[in-house]
C-alpha cells in the first residue's frame, strides 16, 4: 500500500472519520453526495486544509503526523480542482511550465512534453487561457498537475462543471491516464457514470465517514448502499472479447455469468472490456423467452428485493456468482411473485460500453 | 507661463507623489495583502482606520500631525533628544503626512484586486510547489496588476491634490514645503490669476490624464476577467 491516509477531526456541523490505504497505482473513487466530506478529505490530504489528528504517508514518506505537517508545496502532489485553476496572466504553456519549473531535474519522471501530448494539448500552447473552452482549460489544469511528477494525483470532481458533450471529450484522456500512470489517482465525483468509467476501487462517503471501500462492481450492486437505489442504477459487469460475428455484425463478450452479443466494436478478441447495465434495461422472465428480440438473456437466481417506494422494485440477481440489479414495477414483481432463491431470466435491453 | 517659483512648486509637487506613492507600494502591498487574506475578526478596526483620512478633514490630520513632529510632540521630541530637528515644516514631514492622507487610495484599491484573485489560484499555485513567497511574487501580484497600477494612480494623482495637510504640517517654504496647490493659493491672495489659471489648468490636466490611465487599466482588467 503506498497511500495510507486517517484523518479524524470534528468541526461544528461537519466530520471527517476515515482511515484509507489506497493501492500503490489505478484510480480510487470517492463517491457521496454532496456534504459528504469527499472534497474536505481530498484537500486534508493536500494539505491545503490543516486539521489536528491526522496521518497520512505517501510511499513510505510522512506528510502528517502529530509531529509532522509537511506544507502542500512540498508534497509531490497534483491537484485538479472542480473550479479551473488556470493562471490567467500565463498562456498555457507558460502555465503548464510553472509547476514543472519548480520540480527539480532529477525528480522528473514526467517530461512537460509527455503531458502535452498526453492531453492533446500541442494546438493550444500559446493561446491565452480566457479564450480556451471549459473541456480545454481543465485538461490544461490535469497536464498542468501532471508535469510537477507527482506521487499522487487529487482530482475533485474535475467533470462536474462542464456540459455533457464536454464531458465525453475528457473522459477518454482520463481513461488513458488511468492505463499510463504508475501513480494512485484519487477521483472524486458524485456521478456514477464517472466512478463507474474510471475507478478500480471505491470508497462511499456518507456525513463525513466512509460507509464501504472495494471493488466498485461490488458496491454498485450492493442493496445496503445508496449507489444501487439511484434513478440511474446500474452493474458494471468485467468481460473479455471472444470472437466476432461478422455476418451479422456482433462481438460476442464472455463473463462468469455467460456471454453478450453486441452490436460490433474494433476490439481485439481477448482485450478486457467494462460494461455497464443501467438496472432498468434489466427486465425479468421465469421461463427462457425464445420468441424475443433480445439477444442478452442470463440465467440467474433472485437474491434479494428492495421496495424503492415509487412503485418500483430493485431486483439483485446473481448470475453464477455475478451481480446483476434489475429494476421493475412492484406490480410485475408481484405477478411473478419474485422471491430470494427463485430461478429467473434476465433479458438485458441495453449494454453500455464503459471502456 | 509659469514663473520659476511656480517651476519650483511644481518640481516639489512631483517629487512628493513620487516619493509618497512608491513609499504607499511599499508599505500598502502587504498591509493590502493581510487586509484581503486574514479571517482576524478585529480587522475591520484597521480597515476603518486606513479609511478614515477618506472622511477626515485635512486640517484635522495635519493638525494631529503637527503636533505629533512638532519640537513638543512624542515624534518631534525624540528627533531632537537624537541631536535632529523637529520634522514640522520640512519635506520630510509632508512626506510622513501625505502617506497618512493618500494611504486609502493605494490600500483600498490594491485590497480589492487581491481579494478578487480568490483563494484558489494560491492554492494551486501551492500545489504546483510555490512555496508562499515565490506563489505571491510569481500569482498574486501578476493577477493584481491592474488594481496595483490604479492604486498607484490614484495615490499619485491624490498626493499632487492635497492642500490642507501640507498647510498644516509644512507651511509654505519655497523648494522645500511649498506645493503647487499651496502656490495657486498664493497666486490668488495676491490677485495674480494668470499664474493661478496656468498652475491649475496644469493640474487638472495632469490629474485628468493620470485617472484615464488609472480607468483605462481597469477596462482592461475587466475585459480579462470577463
Amino acid at each position: 500500500m503506498s497511500v495510507k491516509a486517517a484523518f479524524h477531526f470534528q468541526w461544528p456541523g461537519f466530520t471527517l472519520d476515515v482511515d484509507l490505504s489506497l493501492p500503490p497505482r489505478g484510480v480510487t473513487g470517492i463517491f457521496g453526495p454532496s456534504g459528504s466530506g469527499k472534497t474536505s478529505l481530498l484537500r486534508a490530504i493536500a494539505g491545503l486544509d490543516r486539521h489536528a489528528g491526522g496521518q497520512l504517508s505517501v510511499d513510505g514518506s510522512v506528510w502528517q503526523s502529530n509531529q509532522v505537517f509537511i506544507p502542500p508545496h512540498r508534497r509531490a502532489l497534483g491537484f485538479v480542482f472542480q473550479q479551473p485553476a488556470l493562471f490567467e496572466h500565463l498562456d498555457v504553456l507558460g502555465n503548464l511550465e510553472y509547476g514543472y519549473k519548480r520540480v527539480p531535474t532529477g525528480k522528473r519522471r514526467i517530461e512537460l512534453h509527455s503531458a502535452i501530448e498526453m492531453l492533446g494539448l500541442s494546438p493550444l500552447l500559446k493561446r491565452r487561457t480566457s479564450t480556451l473552452s471549459g473541456g480545454e482549460t481543465q485538461r490544461v489544469a490535469i497536464a498542468r498537475a501532471l508535469a510537477t511528477s507527482p506521487q499522487l494525483l487529487l482530482m475533485d470532481e474535475p467533470l462536474a462543471a462542464l456540459d455533457r458533450r464536454r464531458r465525453e471529450e475528457i473522459l477518454p484522456y482520463l481513461e488513458s491516464l488511468h492505463d499510463e500512470l504508475e501513480i494512485p489517482l484519487l477521483y472524486v465525483s458524485h456521478s456514477p457514470e464517472e466512478i463507474a468509467r474510471l475507478a478500480d476501487h471505491l470508497v462511499m462517503l456518507e456525513g463525513g465517514r466512509v460507509t464501504a471501500a472495494g471493488e466498485p462492481q461490488a458496491l454498485f450492486s450492493r442493496l445496503d448502499l445508496s449507489l444501487a437505489h439511484e434513478s440511474d442504477a446500474a452493474t458494471v459487469i468485467e468481460a473479455v472479447v471472444e470472437s466476432h460475428d461478422e455476418t451479422f455484425q456482433l462481438t460476442e463478450l464472455s463473463f462468469a455469468g455467460g456471454s453478450f452479443r453486441v452490436a460490433q466494436r474494433p476490439l481485439e478478441p481477448g482485450s478486457r472490456a467494462r460494461l455497464r447495465l443501467a438496472a432498468r434495461d434489466v427486465s425479468l422472465t421465469l421461463n427462457r423467452q425464445t420468441d424475443t428480440s433480445i439477444l442478452n438473456i442470463f440465467a440467474a437466481t433472485v437474491e434479494a428485493i428492495s421496495d424503492e417506494g415509487n412503485g418500483q422494485v430493485t431486483v439483485r440477481l446473481l448470475a453464477s456468482g455475478v451481480p446483476i440489479l434489475s429494476r421493475i414495477t412492484k406490480k410485475s414483481a408481484h405477478e411473478l411473485n419474485l422471491k430470494p432463491g427463485q430461478q429467473v431470466f434476465a433479458q438485458v435491453k441495453g449494454v453500455a460500453f464503459l471502456t | 507661463m509659469f514663473s520659476e517659483a511656480d517651476w519650483v512648486a511644481l518640481a516639489v509637487t512631483f517629487k512628493l507623489a513620487l516619493i509618497t506613492t512608491f513609499i504607499l507600494l511599499l508599505l500598502g502591498t502587504p498591509l493590502a495583502w493581510w487586509l484581503a487574506r486574514s479571517a482576524w475578526r478585529w480587522k475591520f478596526v484597521l480597515e476603518a482606520l486606513v479609511a478614515l483620512p477618506l472622511v477626515l478633514p485635512p486640517t484635522v490630520l495635519g493638525f494631529y500631525l503637527l503636533i505629533t513632529l512638532g519640537p513638543h510632540g512624542p515624534v518631534g521630541s525624540l528627533m531632537q533628544a537624537m541631536g535632529g530637528h523637529s520634522l514640522a515644516f520640512t519635506f520630510t514631514g509632508l512626506v510622513i503626512g501625505s502617506v497618512i492622507y493618500s494611504l486609502p487610495f493605494v490600500v483600498q484599491p490594491m485590497q480589492a484586486a487581491f481579494a478578487g484573485i480568490g483563494k484558489r489560484p494560491m492554492e494551486a499555485a501551492a500545489t504546483l510547489r510555490a512555496p508562499a513567497l515565490d506563489r505571491f511574487l510569481t500569482v498574486a501580484l501578476p493577477m493584481a496588476r491592474p488594481g496595483i497600477l490604479s492604486a498607484a494612480v490614484l495615490g499619485f494623482a491624490h498626493t499632487i491634490g492635497e492642500f490642507g495637510v501640507v498647510l498644516m504640517i509644512g507651511g509654505n517654504i519655497p523648494g522645500e514645503t511649498t506645493v503647487a496647490s499651496i502656490a495657486i493659493y498664493d497666486h490668488v491672495e495676491s490677485m495674480d490669476y494668470v499664474h493661478a489659471h496656468a498652475l491649475s489648468g496644469a493640474l487638472l490636466l495632469a490629474s485628468f490624464l493620470m485617472l484615464l490611465l488609472a480607468y483605462a487599466g481597469n477596462r482592461r482588467f475587466r475585459v480579462l476577467q470577463g
